[in-house]
């Protein structure tokens, strides 16, 4: 899932200082999973953001929702009428929801509550880490299931490089070493040839480096 | 001869060969790299010069390399994949080759949280593996990457490092067999200081032939005190200094420790000559440069061979 994480409520309080009646906007769907932008965070964040301009002595008005998703136009279509009443939107979905929601009501300022870190897993309870970058052309069936791009801070397709130090990272002493982990899965999986093969140099086309990326799928349209 | 690279001769003709390194100033003064490049004059084949070293700015490797290359001096020119994208790298190998640069180390580089930048974003369009690949294929096939015929094509003797003391040491011989497919010529190994790994490593290299392929050069280094020794040893990741190196310097007096470094690695290169399929040595003096004639005289290194 997409795993967010809440900003900080000064710089959220910075964007919304110069209105009096906003909605917040939570979403049902990755966010709530990763508690950054559920029903739960957006009572708690509406009541710290009340409490916080009481104490500046300008009140504020906060309408509660929560999307089923905000990257769904039907979910968006479902708050219209109560859009125009108010003077922002603050949304505590992805970055994908809170353009979606800039998108579809063109004529109301939308500003994120949360910061988008990543496509990852819940590792343990209030642990989330990162598994995948989203390139667009996957390559795991060559890399015992562990994705170089995302596991290895220099994204080396033919690693370890030379900063692999029992088992950990250069960069970060509590990050494991991608190609450590690709090295103990081969050897696990008895086929630590395939470390012998090289990956050849990437096509980047896929990836955020093509531009903005669709997908379109002509027996789904209606 | 793949190139018009001295060292490249040096070594096909069976010599022992000597390179050294020098770290570009951080400033526009090339007195700085002339000043290192007088210490280093004569002494050995090739002079590496280092590419923006642990993510701190620098200047330019290839600049320095042509300031170097106007006193007589053979420059090597690293190139880390951590800056450039495979149009930059390209442009560059081409740039070197034009300005009468011969060598070339392939490098992944250090990651920018090390450095002076470390909000910088890094690029890794491609690996250390694919650099050594990208130099062969413009000079051998006379392309571009993306396929078009290069006029004027790159003459590149192709080196890249490999570090026998990095984790899992098993797959460290295999990388170097990878690199080694990819088309490098010569390997110049992090710093030795653990001689019994580098000869564990020694003897995987040899199991599978790989020293009959690619010249290697044994990394050396002198350590100048005990500050520097607990430095290299904890600080720097995939370096292995033995609990008995920092012993045996602590155990000199204060004002001794640099002699001793200089004496371990004299010590050092004299091992390494013995050992079968080491075809060099890359002597690392950090900020020291001024030892090195002083290194390769005792270790019996001297004269250079003279090859035009």
């Amino acid at each position: 899932m997409i795993i967010g994480e809440g900003k900080p409520l000064k710089e959220i309080l910075a964007m919304i200082e110069n209105h009096s009646k906003i909605i917040l906007a939570g979403c049902r769907g990755c966010v709530t999973v990763c508690s950054a932008g559920g029903e739960k965070e957006v009572g708690i964040l509406s009541s710290a953001l009340s409490l916080a301009r009481q104490t500046q002595g300008k009140g504020i008005t906060i309408r509660e929702v929560t999307i089923e998703r905000q990257c769904d136009p039907e979910y968006l279509e479902q708050i219209r009428s109560i859009v125009d009443e108010h003077e922002a939107i603050v949304s505590i979905a992805c970055g994908a929801g809170v353009q979606f929601l800039a998108e579809t009501y063109r004529k109301t300022p939308i500003y994120p509550g949360i910061n988008t870190n990543f496509i990852g897993v819940t590792q343990e309870q209030g642990v989330w880490t990162e598994r995948c970058q989203a390139c667009g052309d996957c390559k795991l069936h060559l890399t015992g299931g562990i994705c170089p791009i995302t596991r290895c801070a220099k994204s080396l397709f033919n690693g370890p490089c030379g900063g692999s130090s029992k088992g950990k990272c250069e960069v970060n002493p509590e990050t494991d070493c991608g190609w450590q982990m690709v090295y103990d899965r081969f050897k696990e999986l008895g086929c630590l040839d395939r470390l012998e093969v090289i990956i050849p140099i990437n096509n980047w086309t896929t990836s955020r480096d093509g531009g903005p990326r669709r997908i379109i799928r002509e027996d789904l349209k209606l | 001869m793949t190139s018009d690279s001295p060292l490249e001769k040096i070594l096909v003709g069976g010599g022992f060969a000597v390179t050294s390194e020098c770290g570009p100033p951080r400033g526009a003064d090339a007195e700085v790299i002339k000043k290192k490049g007088t210490l280093l004059k004569g002494v050995v084949d090739a002079v590496n010069v280092t590419d923006n070293q642990t993510s701190v700015v620098r200047m330019s490797s290839l600049s320095s390399c042509v300031i170097l290359k106007q006193m007589g001096i053979e420059p090597t020119l690293q190139m880390v994949t951590r800056d450039r994208n495979r149009i930059a790298i390209q442009s560059d190998i081409l740039g070197a080759a034009a300005l009468g640069i011969h060598n070339i180390l392939c490098l992944s580089g250090d990651h920018q949280k090390f450095g002076d930048h470390p909000t910088a974003k890094n690029v890794y369009d491609m690996d250390s593996i694919h650099l050594i690949q990208t130099v062969k294929h413009m000079r051998d096939e006379g392309k571009f990457l993306g396929g078009d015929e290069i006029k004027g094509v790159p003459r590149l003797f192709i080196g890249a490092a490999e570090n026998p003391f990095a984790d899992p040491f098993e797959s460290r011989v295999v990388r170097l067999a990878k690199k080694i497919a990819a088309g490098v010529q010569f390997i110049q190994t992090q710093c030795i200081f653990n001689l019994d790994r580098f000869k564990t490593w020694m003897g995987q290299v040899r199991d599978r032939g790989l020293h009959e392929k690619v010249y290697i050069l044994g990394g050396v280094t002198p350590m100048k005190s005990i500050g520097m020794a607990n430095y290299m040893k904890n600080m720097v990741p995939g370096m292995d200094v033995p609990d008995e190196l920092i012993n045996r310097i602590k155990g000199v007096d204060k004002d001794k420790r640099g002699e001793e470094g200089i004496k371990i690695a004299v010590e050092t290169i004299n091992e390494l000559k013995a050992i079968e399929g080491v075809r060099g040595v890359h002597i690392m003096a950090i900020e020291w440069e001024e030892m090195v004639p002083r290194i390769a005289e005792a270790a019996g290194l001297l004269p250079r061979p003279q090859v035009a």
